[in-house]
């Protein structure tokens, strides 16, 4: 499975939560799959999903699933332990792990080598660290969701990329809609 | 009442209650009075554009935000206050220590203080300059305005506002 197959197949999990989403084709395909209100799709900003979905879920009670990628993470790794060391329950991490650079090109990113996230979450501290395969990502983000439990979960996936256009929503308009979609 | 009170009692009197830190030798006084206040849910942050992240998250969960940082930060987050804080038009306080000015002991920190408001400048950031202490009477006035644009807005506060460096 690639990244895509694994949002087509958590879509409907996601409908019903906040969800922000990484820059570049992973909004796109989010986008494509399911675009609605209670999407906050990254145009720009490597790197400051995981940092957006926490403030979101510090500042209000709905859980929040930030959907980001291995390179996106290592782009902003001290991430880490300011999530480990500011726990929020109505958080979750999905790092979508295919080892590249998917946006880019699928260049190898060091996940995809000797560096696993999972290790490097829990040595900051984090609590919750669930690594799984492609396949189990719906059942571990639902069990995460229902647990209220912040979580990380590591999906690992192989690299890949789908044809699909670019997000021409204007950014003032996504962000309106996303916070209409927050206090609702 | 110290100006780092009195700084904070300004944020807490516009409802700012969520704000991000990456220390400054400057920024102690009111970082420790941030942490202090329980009407403020402070997050420390490791790198600023990661704090902006944090910013750009609580302002979209109903909560005014802001940053308390170092000049240098201004190297480290254009791309985020380009692409996302004025991209998304979110409003972003940013109190910043100007280290480099006048009574400055590191010569380094001169290096990113003569880019400071030429940045700013460029970015079309709105910036005030605080430079007696008496300056910081403009302080609320500032945090209204920049709620009501829903932009990032700059508050520069140098070495003689703080009181200098003691005896270095």
């Amino acid at each position: 499975m690639i990244r895509s197959d694994i949002l087509r197949e958590i879509a409907p999990i996601l409908r019903d939560q906040l969800v922000v989403c990484n820059i570049g084709l992973p909004s796109q395909e989010l986008h494509m799959i399911d675009d609605n209100a209670k999407n906050f799709y990254m145009l720009g900003t490597m790197g400051l999903s995981s940092s957006i979905g926490l403030g979101l879920a510090m500042a209000q009670d709905k859980t929040v699933i930030s959907i980001d990628g291995d390179g996106s993470v290592l782009t902003n790794f001290g991430t880490l332990p300011t999530i480990a060391n500011n726990v929020t329950d109505n958080y979750i991490l999905l790092i979508i792990d295919n080892g590249s650079y998917g946006s880019t090109g699928d260049q190898p990113t060091y996940a995809g080598k000797k560096t696993k996230l999972e290790d490097v979450a829990k040595a900051c501290g984090c609590e919750n660290v669930v690594t799984c395969a492609a396949e189990d990502t719906g059942t571990v983000l639902q069990a995460a969701i229902d647990s209220r439990q912040m979580t990380i979960i590591v999906a690992k996936c192989e690299s890949g990329n789908i044809k699909l256009p670019v997000i021409t929503i204007d950014p003032v308009v996504i962000r309106h809609r996303f916070m209409e979609a927050v206090k609702a | 009442m110290s100006i780092s009170s009195k700084i904070v009692d300004d944020f807490v009197a516009e409802g700012v209650e969520f704000i991000t830190t990456v220390p400054c030798k400057q920024l102690a006084g009111v970082i420790d009075e941030v942490e202090a206040r329980p009407e403020i849910h402070h997050v420390p942050s490791n790198k600023e554009d990661e704090g902006m992240g944090l910013c750009a998250g609580a302002f979209m969960g109903g909560k005014k935000p802001a940053i308390i940082m170092q000049n240098t930060a201004i190297g480290v987050t254009i791309n985020t206050l380009a692409t996302l804080t004025q991209f998304y038009r979110m409003p972003l306080p940013m109190l910043i220590s100007y280290r480099g000015e006048l009574r400055e002991p590191v010569s380094c920190q001169v290096e990113m203080a003569v880019h400071t408001k030429a940045l700013l400048n460029q970015m079309l950031i709105p910036t005030y300059h605080f430079h007696k202490e008496a300056d910081a009477a403009e302080l609320p006035e500032i945090l209204k305005y920049c709620f009501m644009s829903n932009k990032p807005v700059a508050i520069l506060t140098d070495a003689s506002f703080w009181g200098g460096y003691g005896d270095q």
